[in-house]
């Protein structure tokens, strides 16, 4: 069976990693570093860690200053409350000033569970893609989320990472490097483009499996980097399968199913399906369950490819 | 040690805030519109920071052991400009272009434009917290001689987030954090006390585990005193001081002063005209 682990996993641990490598990281939470797994950096690093207790606002202000003072600002809490709740401060004083907060919230997405919808973050992507000079990374498993927060620590301005509480199969091997506005051709086909990303791309490769029992050969793209797109990579894979599926946990106004139609809009028309939450909010329940109620399982990825194809 | 704000002359900073209110003036005017009110309530007390007690220098504006200074209530802009233009980090001659296409001085501070902004505000509320985290940063890098001087209007204090950081620097012992209200009794709706009533902000201040003192905002003896001893007094005491400062909203210009709807409106030429004419604006060299 594959092993199965939380991006969020990645967080704590890798800050810890690149303090001692010499980055000038330090660490602004909101009360959630157990959840988070910034608690690992304060046991690590506690000068460098500062809890602002139930306050995101404050959070996001807070590394901004630090940003200011010439430190790597990672902020803490979940993505519902770090992006929605402090979308301003965001705005005006982090992007506005284009500075070093990398804000790498976890609990995105339907798989959050039990908590419900007003827990279940569908909306970041939208929110974050359209702040100019923010770029968004979207990691597929633990090692990418690594590979993540290690770009963005490494890169300079405001950096958005999205991070997962349930575990999710493991794709990359540790130590995977990963770029900014590079995505992933993770299985080369030829007719039809599946581009996901986040827990979706292991529901694509199974959907590829699915597919080739049916003798369609998918082409699966672990898209990554939902700002800056690699647009190079998605346009020459359209342009060769000329049939396009997105999968994203997210909702599908704004995210990356629009991204990636925006482009192609442009630039290489194709017939598109996209996968996704279809503008609501989520509901409790298992992960497992929200992801086929939301229709989000690789059965339902394999059923939008086929109709692409015309093979329903 | 003696201190610049303990040898500097009123007469002198008196003169400063005077040439920072014509200054003020004559930019709104060009621009055509601003916010003219809470700049001049402020410009004297950003004259004694930059004429007096803060430790910095124009043309090392990157000088990691400067004093900082954020303008939370960044609609005030223009008294900040005036500040950076008459202490030399860009030429008075920028001033005429205040809010026009490609100008470095934009309608709200930005850092990114503005040679000795150190962060971009406008939207209110958030200076505090920003201040704060530039603090933190000096603290860890081991920088114990610079403050982070943190002014913020009175409307402001009705932003949540001001009060998510007046609880945080003194938990986190933040005493290299001022912070300055500029305390004019007027928002754009009319007197904060219809508007939203903020009752007593130093008693609020004080609440949340800052040493809260109250001054009168344009006495610039006093304020000498007051802003040039908060961080020694923040030392003494253990913790963040808070400096309330009691202003006239539209200080300085008769037909400005106390009247809310001046807080986001240019004077017209011939206004101008009248209000530098009664600041005296002629006999300052500038």
């Amino acid at each position: 069976m594959t092993e199965k682990r939380a991006t969020r996993e990645a967080y704590g641990p890798t800050l810890v990693e690149l303090v001692r490598e010499g980055v000038d990281v330090v660490v602004v939470e909101a009360d959630l570093s157990k959840s988070t797994t910034t608690a690992k950096f304060a046991a690590a690093y506690p000068e460098r860690f500062f809890n602002t207790g139930v306050a995101e606002q404050n959070m996001i202000g807070t590394a901004a200053g630090l940003a200011v003072g010439g430190k790597v600002a990672f902020t803490g809490s979940f993505a519902v409350f770090a992006t929605g709740r402090a979308y301003d401060q965001i705005r005006n004083t982090v992007c506005y000033s284009r500075l070093d907060v990398k804000l790498a919230p976890t609990h995105a997405g339907v798989t959050v569970g039990p908590d419900g919808g007003s827990h279940q973050m569908l909306e970041d992507l939208a929110l974050m893609r359209v702040l100019p000079g923010m770029r968004v990374l979207v990691p597929a498993d633990v090692n990418a989320a690594a590979a993540a927060i290690r770009l963005a620590a490494t890169t300079p301005g405001p950096f958005y990472v999205r991070l997962g509480r349930a575990p999710v199969p493991v794709i990359y091997p540790a130590d995977v490097e990963l770029g900014v506005g590079r995505a992933t051709v993770l299985q080369e086909g030829s007719d039809v483009t599946i581009a996901a990303v986040g827990v979706m791309v292991a529901e694509a490769l199974a959907a590829a499996d699915l597919l080739a029992a049916d003798g369609i050969r998918a082409e699966v793209i672990d898209v990554f980097s939902v700002k800056p797109l690699d647009a190079e990579t998605l346009l020459a894979s359209a342009g060769k399968t000329g049939a396009v599926v997105t999968a994203e946990e997210h909702s599908v106004v704004g995210g990356l199913g629009s991204a990636v139609a925006e482009l192609l809009a442009e630039h290489h028309p194709v017939p598109m399906r996209r996968i996704g939450v279809r503008d609501s909010f989520g509901t409790s329940g298992e992960p497992d369950e929200l992801m086929a109620h939301y229709g989000l399982t690789a059965a339902d990825v394999a059923a939008a490819a086929r109709e692409l194809v015309g093979k329903a | 040690m003696t201190r610049p704000w303990q040898t500097a002359s009123p007469a002198e900073i008196e003169q400063l805030a005077r040439r920072m209110r014509c200054d003020i003036i004559e930019m709104l005017a060009e621009a055509g519109s601003g916010h003219p009110g809470g700049s001049l309530s402020a410009a004297d007390i950003v004259a004694v920071l930059y004429g007096a007690v803060m430790q910095h220098d124009a043309t090392r504006p990157d000088d990691p052991e400067r004093d900082r200074f954020v303008l939370s209530k960044g609609h005030a802009a223009p008294v900040l400009y005036a500040a950076l233009a008459q202490t030399g980090y860009f030429g008075r001659d920028h001033l005429k272009t205040l809010r026009k296409l490609g100008s470095i001085l934009q309608g709200h501070p930005d850092s990114t434009k503005t040679p000795g902004v150190e962060i971009s505000t406008g939207s209110l509320g958030q200076g505090l917290a920003v201040a704060n985290g530039m603090a933190l940063a000096l603290k860890l890098d081991g920088r114990t001689e610079p403050t982070v001087f943190c002014l913020l209007g009175d409307g402001e204090l009705q932003e949540g987030e001001v009060w998510e950081a007046a609880m945080f620097a003194p938990h986190h012992g933040l005493t290299n954090v001022v912070a300055i209200v500029d305390h004019n009794g007027l928002q754009i709706d009319g007197a904060c006390s219809d508007v939203m009533c903020l009752g007593d902000v130093a008693a609020k201040f004080a609440a949340f585990g800052w040493d809260a003192v109250e001054c009168d905002g344009h006495d610039v003896a006093r304020l000498l005193e007051v802003l040039g001893g908060a961080r020694e007094r923040a030392e003494a005491v253990g913790r963040p001081v808070a400096v309330v400062c009691h202003t006239v909203k539209g200080k300085g210009v008769s037909f400005m002063e106390g009247d809310a709807d001046w807080h986001g409106k240019a004077p017209s030429r011939e206004q101008a005209a009248a209000a530098l004419s009664e600041l005296g604006c002629e006999e300052v060299a500038r």
